[in-house]
């Protein structure tokens, strides 16, 4: 009787299995010879530049100080170390022989030429949205780039997460094929700015909480998370900017990286914005489009704060006097390690002089991105252009780091304080650490 | 290899990425006007600019001025005389003189960012740069003697 059941256990099993593997099965798609270069147009091949520049292709697929779209670049994910692929038209080790078809199914499906999953670091489920011209273009910016013979370094996944078959459950779970569907509703600028936040921008893969399979959970879409260790803000309306993020504000940082009333851009956000949506390649009506759909998304003309006088009261802060010096440690902190830059006056702080009364670092959940950036300090590549800050980590210690941080959350905003931040800041010295 | 632009001329450093600028500046490229003080960013002796804006140079990486131009004391002006040097030089302002060429680099972004500075001015921006020589009543003056004469006009 047991070895009966144990046979029929056996014969389910295997023919789930197998339904499952011809699931995931994907045919090749047949290798090609480099397409003729001739072939594209220079109008198609600049399309294709600028949607690249807006879909920051470069960011993942090269490596820091490599080749462009050689691949090579580590990202780290809970899962494992995964790294961007050689997308130069080398036959070998890019994708030389793709065909269109191959590079369309790759992008919008996430299937490689060979008939493989690709993983969805990659992001093809937004990837899914693009329209077929833009597909081509994308296509031909790609396949007219410098080959490069580079052999990208093997993921870290453990197994069964390296067997790409099993992507197909993730899909089968997490991914909806389809292209942008326009909202009529909505003006032809809105829906610009959609088709390109939601598709080839991604901007909800940083964005958007993710669940443990590592699928965005649409339910929280744009509410905030965390990306490489640091915090990627809320785009919604529980964004906690104390001036609201309008149309025009998210323009400006969007095409430069910075603006006065907000701050700076960091982290992974530096590439998107200064390798990327700050190109002269990309049009002003684009980002201003893409700025639209966020402006609307978090209300921000609903909002009540971020008025003048609310600024002004803000800038009175970024000035501590010597009586302030001389009764408050944690005052005195500021005055010698911060307040020489730091420093703004009424009516309006300067985008040279970040005013941390306005910036989200202080006024997030969590203290994560204001200890990484005096921990860390700000490069020449990051931040706003022009401004570079120290590194304080051989400065200030563990315990000076957080009294600066619990001083500024205290005098310069409204919400409750930062809990266990001694513990933070050494652990996030400790990551920092280990990844350079 | 960290290459950048330093008053005027480009310039490679072998240092490690994490080497301080300050001793890239003062040890392989030979221009010691620049001091140590400190160490820590704190007394503001070591101040450069980086893209025109002083910056710590003791604690600042020199990875993180990767193409970016640095300008130190020996290059603020061509010939040594930015309105704030000959305003220092008028006034008599330094006393041991360790850390005036940090006042100046730090001085010259407060003019730039605030042209007619108040005294509260002053004080915030200048806070982080330390004098021994207690020399901060003459600094006020010849900050506001600079500031007088760039009004003017007269650079010089």
């Amino acid at each position: 009787m047991n070895r009966r059941r144990a046979l029929i256990g056996f014969l389910i099993a295997t023919f789930l299995g197998l339904g499952f593997f011809m699931l995931a099965w994907r045919p090749s798609i047949a290798p090609l010879p480099p397409p003729n270069l001739s072939s594209f147009s220079a109008e198609l091949v600049s399309k294709g530049e600028t949607l690249s520049a807006i879909g920051h292709c470069a960011a993942c697929h090269t490596q820091p100080g490599g080749q462009p779209f050689a691949g090579g670049y580590r990202i780290n994910t809970p899962f494992g170390a995964i790294f961007g692929t050689n997308i130069t038209p080398d036959p070998r080790t890019g994708i030389g022989s793709w065909s269109l078809e191959a590079f369309s199914r790759a992008m919008r499906e996430g299937v490689a030429r060979d008939g493989s999953h690709l993983l969805p670091a990659f992001p093809y489920y937004a990837f899914t949205k693009l329209s077929d011209d833009d597909v081509k273009a994308l296509y031909a910016y790609l396949m007219t780039r410098q080959a490069v013979y580079n052999i990208v370094p093997a993921n870290t996944l453990p197994f069964p997460l390296k067997i790409r078959a099993f992507q197909e459950g993730w899909k089968v779970l997490s991914f909806r094929s389809g292209r942008y569907q326009p909202d009529e509703s909505k003006s032809t600028e809105w829906n610009r700015g959609a088709y390109l936040a939601e598709g080839l921008a991604d901007c909800s893969g940083c964005h958007t909480p993710r669940n443990p399979l590592g699928a965005e959970e649409y339910r929280h879409a744009y509410a905030g998370a965390v990306i490489e260790g640091w915090i990627a803000p809320a785009l919604t309306e529980a964004n906690p900017s104390p001036v609201p993020w309008t149309q025009e504000e998210l323009f400006t940082y969007l095409r430069t990286g910075a603006t006065a009333l907000h701050g700076a851009t960091g982290a992974t956000m530096t590439p998107v914005i200064r390798g990327a949506l700050a190109l002269p390649v990309v049009s002003d009506s684009d980002v201003r489009a893409i700025a639209l759909y966020f402006g609307q998304m978090n209300h921000a003309n609903a909002h009540t704060t971020g008025s003048q006088a609310d600024i002004r009261k803000a800038i009175e802060t970024s000035y501590v006097s010597s009586d302030q010096v001389e009764n408050d440690p944690d005052a005195a902190l500021y005055a010698s390690a911060c307040m020489s830059c730091h420093y703004n006056r009424d009516p309006a702080p300067l985008a040279s002089r970040p005013e941390l009364a306005l910036n989200s670092s202080l006024t997030s959940n969590e203290p994560t991105n204001f200890i990484q950036v005096v921990l860390n300090g700000v490069g020449s590549g990051e931040g706003t252009p022009g401004l570079v800050m120290p590194a304080y980590r051989t400065s200030l210690t563990d315990g000076e780091v957080a009294r600066l941080a619990a001083y500024l959350r205290r005098t310069r905003t409204k919400y409750r304080p930062w809990s266990n931040l001694v513990k933070k800041v050494s652990a996030i010295r400790r990551e920092s650490a280990a990844s350079r | 290899m960290t290459t950048f632009d330093l008053n005027g001329k480009t310039v490679s450093a072998n240092s490690p990425d994490d080497a301080p600028l300050l001793w890239v500046i003062r040890d392989e490229m030979g221009l010691t006007g620049t001091k140590f003080g400190c160490g820590i960013g704190f007394c503001g002796a070591c101040t450069v600019h980086v893209e025109g804006r002083a910056t710590r140079s003791c604690i600042t990486p020199i990875a993180a001025v990767a193409g970016a131009k640095v300008t130190t004391i020996e290059g603020l002006d061509p010939i040594g005389r930015h309105p704030l040097q000959t305003a220092w030089l008028e006034l008599q302002v330094p006393q041991c003189g360790y850390c005036q060429p940090g006042q100046i680099m730090q001085a010259a972004t407060l003019l730039k960012d605030f042209p007619n500075p108040t005294d509260q001015d002053i004080n915030a921006v200048m806070a982080g740069s330390v004098c021994r020589c207690m020399t901060y009543v003459r600094i006020r003056k010849a900050i506001k003697l600079a500031a007088a004469r760039i009004e003017e006009g007269s650079d010089r």
